[in-house]
């Protein structure tokens, strides 16, 4: 009888083998082949107003909105990518233009814009973010802050092809 | 000493519905809003106030009002509720547009809204059975059940739409005043319901308006 599963030379075989494939996880921690593009939020489009001006920051300031542009699949950061960003602030509500605001990533992906403080608007403290240019799919983002007290806020992008 | 008793409930009752308004008065938060959404605001609250005192007026629980003064008090608090409702799902629309489409439609992302708007919907059923009870020839018995179990909808749903929201109202005084609100709807709810399996509801208690 040949049906004995549990005996030790099959235990260090299966050992080994999760030691080994855990090691090579940890060599090559980012599968980038899988990277799954972002999808849109629901609600992430509400008030947006297309087109909104590159600026070097929104009214006066005091809050961060910053994030990465990934490109889905093999995840290469993407620089020069248009971000545009409004939500309800200490400036304004989110429909009014001098809540809205873009900027450009860096040479790493990331970007990062000053804008007045994000306050709570229906029952949120919450960050709207678009990524409208046509080179790859629209995707609109509507981050919510932990606490209306937060001073910063984070947006990820993951887009694929138009 | 019976009126020192009447004057202290109806204290209690307008300490709990007014402290919390008058809190929500103080909110930094309505500097950055608008007159619009401002009284969509405080529509909402005013409604979960008089959430609080239609259970305590059909379980004849305010003194002074008779068996047929605290219902017919209840029937404008329900009428007043419609519009509370009305005014602030109008107001919110106004304030944002595509928002509270979203909210209406059941695709929102704010996890309180679904709450909400079945509540609404709940409210506004009430109103029509009331209105229309007689001309659908419902049975007592019927409308009574219904209403209590849209009462349920109603007050569970508000709390929960409530509760979730991060808005103007100041915490310890909205929990304060959501829990009130459940506990009122549970006991009168269930002394009801009791007495409508005991048979001993009259039906002209109710009839005679």
């Amino acid at each position: 009888m040949t049906t004995v599963i549990l005996n030790r030379r099959n235990l260090l075989a299966a050992g080994g083998f999760v030691v080994a494939t855990g090691a090579s996880g940890l060599l090559w921690p980012a599968r980038a082949e899988d990277l799954a593009p972002t999808e849109s939020m629901t609600g992430g489009s509400n008030n947006y107003r297309k087109g909104a001006a590159i600026v070097d920051r929104i009214g006066k300031g005091g809050f961060w909105m910053s994030g990465t542009v990934r490109r889905a699949g093999d995840g290469v950061p993407l620089a020069g990518q248009r971000i545009q960003i409004w939500a309800h602030t200490v400036e304004g509500q989110e429909h009014e233009p001098q809540s809205h605001g873009a900027t450009l990533t860096d040479k790493n992906g990331a970007f990062r814009l000053e804008m007045p403080q994000i306050i709570p608007i229906f029952g949120q403290p919450h960050g709207h973010l678009a990524y409208d240019s046509g080179e790859f799919k629209t995707v609109f983002l509507r981050p919510v802050m932990r606490s209306a007290k937060e001073t910063s806020l984070e947006a990820h992008f993951v887009l694929q092809p138009a | 000493m019976r009126l020192a008793r009447a004057a202290l409930i109806w204290i209690a009752l307008a300490t709990a519905i007014c402290v919390p308004i008058a809190l929500a008065a103080t909110s930094p938060q309505l500097a950055w809003r608008g007159p619009v959404y401002i009284l969509a605001g405080f529509s909402g609250i005013g409604a979960l106030g008089l959430m609080l005192v239609q259970p305590l007026l059909i379980a004849g629980y305010l003194p002074g009002l008779s068996a047929y003064r605290g219902r017919r008090v209840h029937h404008w608090i329900g009428g007043a509720l419609v519009v509370a409702i009305v005014v602030h799902v109008a107001g919110l629309w106004i304030t944002s547009p595509p928002d509270m489409i979203d909210a209406l439609l059941y695709a929102s992302p704010t996890p309180f809204s679904p709450w909400g708007v079945t509540a609404m919907w709940a409210i506004f059923a009430v109103a029509l059975l009331a209105i229309f009870r007689r001309r659908l020839g419902l049975r007592l018995r019927t409308w009574r059940v219904a209403h209590m179990l849209l009462a349920i909808v109603i007050v569970a749903g508000s709390v929960v739409h409530g509760i979730l929201i991060e808005g103007t109202m100041e915490t310890v005084s909205k929990t304060a005043l959501c829990a009130l609100v459940l506990v009122a709807a549970i006991k009168v709810l269930a002394d009801l319901w009791a007495r409508i399996k005991r048979g001993s509801l009259r039906g002209e208690v109710i009839t005679r308006q």
